[in-house]
């Protein structure tokens, strides 16, 4: 079963058309979600939501259609936006006060072993908290209401290497459990590279792909040639082009490129840059 | 069992991974029937995608290395001493194709390829 399927999923603004959005995450898996700013993310991550109203297409979360869902549905998803929305004035104690009233599935255990484990001080309010702590304070709550399904948005940035690490070895934790699944849109591919199964690159409102990792860095790599070299290849393996004074570089499908030839590793950060910056079409 | 995962090896993660559990199996360090990680597990220690390590499995049990039971996990399988043996040599007169045509071409002539040989051999 999939956790989270969008088919041909479009939203028009004035300005901004998301548009024909296809996105499948198989339960199990993590899927990662990279594109500039403005590219779509969360609008995306809003209509899975139903926070906003789409003009056409599909969403289905764990299998059913996301405006018809219930109350049940809705609790076993995790919800972390880029603010957190807790009042102010609280600390994480009262917090889960709140929470279990709202959540029938709410572990207060649970809650408590990651509070503690993200060294959150019961004696300070949320106002007092550091934009690292209310990020982890989110993931705490997202998680103790034990979900299947976790969307995230933008849940790392902000966040010192320390702390990420930390955050990356909780949704390792939370993964161990085949029925679990995650989407996370963040700008920090570095994260993304560590611990996603699936990298999905939104570019203007469309997707551009949705691969496995694996595909992704076996697919692509960065070719460094000269401009005669690069005449001689066929254009239709080259994907995006960098030029200097003292060579090419070009993100091509390395797979097809035959001949001795420099080819790097190419990361996801520099795919997106590729894409975006250097296309050619 | 150590599994170590380079990222600058031009060899893909899932290969690293089934070539290293291949040759703790033949070394004897695991045993018929024991059970390996998870798959789940050894992502979630290695840092990688729960799709390498399952493409690592699957390709240990195409092999014929390991054995999976749904819900129970991978064990290692009876092993073909004779097979993991034939397998090993036909890699090896492989390599030496490759060596024979090489030293053709350098004129190096057969004492001196195995006097090389036994320095690297006695070398490890």
């Amino acid at each position: 079963m999939n956790a989270l399927k969008l088919e041909n999923v479009t939203k028009k603004y004035d300005s901004f058309t998301l548009d024909n959005i296809n996105i499948e995450l198989p339960q199990g898996c993590i899927m990662g979600f990279v594109g500039e700013n403005g590219a779509g993310k969360s609008t995306t991550i809003k209509l899975i939501l139903d926070l906003i109203r789409r003009d056409g297409g599909n969403i289905e979360i764990l299998g059913q259609d996301n405006i018809k869902v219930g109350k049940e549905i809705r609790e076993d998803i995790g919800v972390v936006l880029d603010e957190a929305c807790f009042h102010e004035n609280l600390n994480h104690v009262q917090i889960a006060k709140v929470m279990k009233n709202i959540y029938k599935t709410w572990d207060d255990k649970n809650f408590e072993s990651l509070v503690s484990k993200f060294s959150l001080d019961p004696k300070k309010t949320v106002k007092e908290y550091s934009r690292g702590m209310k990020m982890k304070l989110s993931i705490a709550v997202a998680l103790a209401h034990s979900p299947k399904l976790l969307i995230l948005d933008e849940a790392t940035s902000g966040l010192d290497p320390i702390a990420r690490d930390e955050i990356l070895d909780v949704f390792f934790d939370f993964i161990q459990d085949e029925q679990h699944s995650i989407f996370m849109s963040s700008h920090i591919t570095s994260d993304l590279e560590k611990i996603c199964d699936y990298i999905t690159f939104i570019h203007k409102g469309k997707i551009v792909f949705c691969h496995t990792k694996d595909e992704l860095s076996e697919t692509y790599g960065i070719l460094k040639c000269s401009q005669e070299e690069l005449d001689r290849i066929d254009k239709s393996l080259i994907k995006g082009i960098r030029k200097n004074n003292f060579g090419i570089e070009a993100l091509v499908l390395r797979d097809a490129l035959k001949g001795n030839f420099i080819i790097d590793n190419a990361s996801i950060e520099e795919i997106m840059l590729f894409f975006v910056k250097e296309n050619v079409k | 069992m150590n599994i170590i995962i380079s990222n600058s090896s031009g060899q893909p993660i899932y290969e690293q991974i089934s070539s290293q559990i291949k040759a703790i199996i033949i070394a004897d360090e695991l045993h018929e029937g024991d059970a390996l990680p998870s798959m789940r597990l050894l992502a979630k220690e290695l840092r990688i995608s729960v799709i390498t390590t399952k493409r690592a499995y699957e390709e240990l049990e195409r092999e014929g290395f390991i054995f999976s039971i749904t819900g129970k996990g991978s064990f290692v399988a009876s092993k073909n001493k004779e097979f993991v043996r034939e397998a090993q040599l036909r890699d090896i007169e492989e390599y030496m194709q490759k060596i024979t045509t090489a030293a053709k071409i350098g004129s190096i002539d057969l004492p001196e390829l195995l006097e090389i040989l036994r320095i690297i051999y006695e070398g490890e």
